[in-house]
């Protein structure tokens, strides 16, 4: 059965850190699949005008096209490249519970993050979304440095 | 000029303090208010014409039997559905696929920042003042019958929107109008999506526009002292313009944050004076009970209390007027109905919790002058509204209220009911433009057409005293609801359709809930 893994990326180095980590961890499993997602922040909660709600489908979509095509995607191919198996996903929510709500959809085996990383992503991810995503999850976290 | 003119006229007198700025402001404050009076008037009189004989104005019969037929139609959907709707907003029956797309919570908010405002603050002491605390038992009556109202137009809103290529929505009654008369074969569709939207767009300008400027200026003026109206009408253009013109957004987006603040700060506090008068609240409760059915003394004796609280709570919920079923029909979801849930939570919200506590604290407050030896209250020199401690009305007498358990309280709401008015003007410049569109087109020229005229009634309206713009901006928006009632009463079999078929699939477990 092939071992998957959960690969959190945030369009910087340290995401590009733990996708190199992951690499690594599949090539000694062998038999692995690397689900490289990307995460973007939002909540079902917040406040936004009329005029926001009614262009929201369309910018969701533009999230998710940009997202992909900016960062999931080439990291996918290097992966592939490299002879491994990878595939990309985008998704909208709360960094920590979206990554743990991947991993249990996926019956990923890890879920491997970076620690830091400057602006944008690390934001989330820098303390309490890390923090979270350690104590909340069901499966083992790598958090690389 | 009936009664309820008669009676505005004098809250308008007795709001000197409010808007002596714009009645004193100088020549141009002056030609605008009196152009603006003699425009508006046939089209007011003909709204609040009363029905012959008496001085009940039949537009808030037309309201009233409105939300009690759609109560009864849809078997108290407002009760029976209630705990369903919370779980809605929760998110409970969110598919989470679906992350990233207007949730219920964003729509609810949406359209509550488009109501929650002035009608809350202003508009409830405007029908306290005149119609005593009993206008409150009305007003509560109101807001609960009118959950069903806004529970059919926004069903409706939602199921018969427009879905663009490029991903965005445009939705609302105009729409419903057309496409469900269609759907059912009657004829009158087109026509009563013109009119509604003629009217709205009269509504944008008037109680989404020119009663905000106006009340938002009376309390800069309020604590700055006397300056023209139009400065402060200048000042708001210029940021309104900013940011449905420039697109400059983060001004719309920090404002959308900072208003349910300023929301939970205004129930808070009314809960916190509530409390430190918590010996008076049975006594409150009783004047308004009392106040329901006798009047309490106040001029037109319950039947005035009755037409204030179903006049108040209509402009503050804006059940059965259409314009939220604008702003909810921007949400994502595969079940029409469940917008239709949600929605009902706003009037309970603005109506049934805000406005009521409003009524405590002016009833709690000590503001309403009563005769010591009859326990009626005292009317003002006119004789067509309770009189009050330093001659106060409208936001004036809720400044004072809460001014007098934490006195500096008014200038939090001085903030509070700017940021509100702006927040509201932000939300109807929407919803006319969505009107303005479905007549004209959409297009960027036909955008910023209604868009700059949009910007030149908040001058307008900032400029004009309080009486001629009360007016005009009830009588705009109860012109909506005119048609839109009119409407839902063809309509609201395709509702039941939805509902039946949504409540069998309910109970049969057909539709689980992502959340346990």
């Amino acid at each position: 059965m092939t071992t998957k893994l959960v690969v959190g990326l945030d369009g910087h180095a340290s995401g590009e850190k733990a996708l190199a980590y992951a690499s690594r961890l599949a090539r000694l499993i062998g038999d692995c699949e690397l689900v490289v997602a990307y995460i973007v922040e939002w909540s079902p909660f917040s406040f936004q005008t009329a005029e926001e709600n009614a262009q929201r489908h369309k910018r969701r979509e533009k999230e998710i096209d940009t997202a992909m095509e900016r960062v999931v995607n080439p990291a996918v191919k290097h992966v592939t490249d490299s002879g491994l198996k990878a595939r990309g996903l985008v998704r909208h929510g709360d960094v920590s519970d979206t990554l743990i709500a991947i991993s249990k959809a996926e019956g990923a085996e890890q879920i491997i993050v970076a620690r830091t990383s400057e602006g944008g992503f690390a934001k989330r991810f820098f303390g309490s979304s890390t923090s979270n995503l350690v104590m909340s999850s069901t499966v083992p976290v790598t958090v690389v440095s | 000029m009936n009664y309820v003119q008669k009676a505005l006229v004098a809250a308008a007198a007795i709001a000197a303090p409010v808007s002596a700025v714009a009645q004193e402001a100088g020549s141009l404050d002056e030609k605008v208010n009196a152009a603006f009076a003699s425009v508006t008037g046939p089209f007011v009189n003909l709204i609040f014409a009363p029905f012959p004989g008496t001085s009940f104005p039949w537009i808030v019969m037309w309201l009233v039997v409105g939300a009690t037929i759609f109560t009864l139609y849809f078997g108290f959907v407002q009760f029976r559905f209630f705990g369903h709707a919370i779980k809605l907003v929760k998110g409970d029956y969110s598919d989470p696929n679906d992350a990233g797309e207007v949730s219920h919570f964003q729509a609810l908010t949406t359209a509550l920042s488009g109501t929650v405002g002035l009608g809350n603050i202003a508009g409830v002491a405007v029908a306290i003042g005149i119609g005593g605390p009993g206008a409150t038992f009305w007003m509560i009556l109101a807001g609960l019958l009118g959950m069903a109202s806004k529970f059919t137009e926004c069903t409706l809103a939602v199921k018969y929107r427009n879905e663009y290529p490029d991903g965005t929505v445009s939705g609302g009654p105009m729409y419903y109008m057309k496409k469900g008369f269609a759907e059912l074969g009657l004829p009158g569709g087109g026509f009563l999506a013109i009119m509604f939207s003629i009217f709205c767009i009269l509504g944008a300008l008037g109680g989404g526009n020119m009663f905000q400027a106006n009340q938002a200026h009376a309390q800069i003026a309020g604590i700055t002292g006397d300056y023209p109206g139009w400065i402060t009408g200048v000042v708001f253009a210029v940021v309104v313009f900013a940011v449905i013109v420039g697109g400059i957004k983060k001004i719309a987006q920090v404002t959308e944050k900072v208003v349910p603040f300023m929301g939970i700060l205004y129930v808070g506090a009314s809960l916190i004076i509530i409390l430190m008068n918590y010996d008076q609240i049975g006594a409150a409760f009783g004047a308004i009970f009392a106040g329901a059915f006798t009047g309490l003394g106040v001029a037109g004796g319950f039947v005035g209390a009755l037409i204030q609280g179903f006049k108040r709570a209509a402009f503050s919920n804006e059940a059965g007027v259409g314009s939220a079923a604008i702003a909810h029909a921007a949400v994502r979801t595969k079940e029409p109905i469940t917008e239709g849930f949600v929605s009902l939570l706003e009037p309970l919200i603005d109506t049934v919790v805000i406005c009521t506590m409003t009524a405590l604290v002016i009833t709690i407050s000590g503001q309403l002058i009563v005769n010591p030896e009859t326990g009626l209250y005292v009317l003002n020199e006119a004789g067509t509204a309770i009189a009050t401690v330093g001659n106060t009305s409208g936001v004036a007498l809720t400044s004072a209220a809460f001014g007098s358990a934490i006195s500096w309280f008014p200038y939090v709401l001085a903030i509070a009911v700017v940021l509100f008015a702006f927040s509201t003007m932000i939300s109807w410049s929407y919803y006319g433009l969505k009107a303005w569109t479905y007549l004209f087109g959409e297009g960027k020229a036909s955008e910023l057409t209604f868009k700059m005229i949009f910007c030149v009634f908040i001058v307008i309206g900032a400029a004009a005293s309080l009486g001629p713009v009360i007016y005009f901006s009830d009588a705009a928006i109860f012109a909506m609801a005119v048609v839109n009632i009119f409407a839902l009463y063809f309509l609201m079999k395709l509702v039941r359709r939805e509902l039946n078929n949504y409540t069998r699939r309910l109970k049969a477990g057909e539709i689980k809930a992502y959340v346990h």
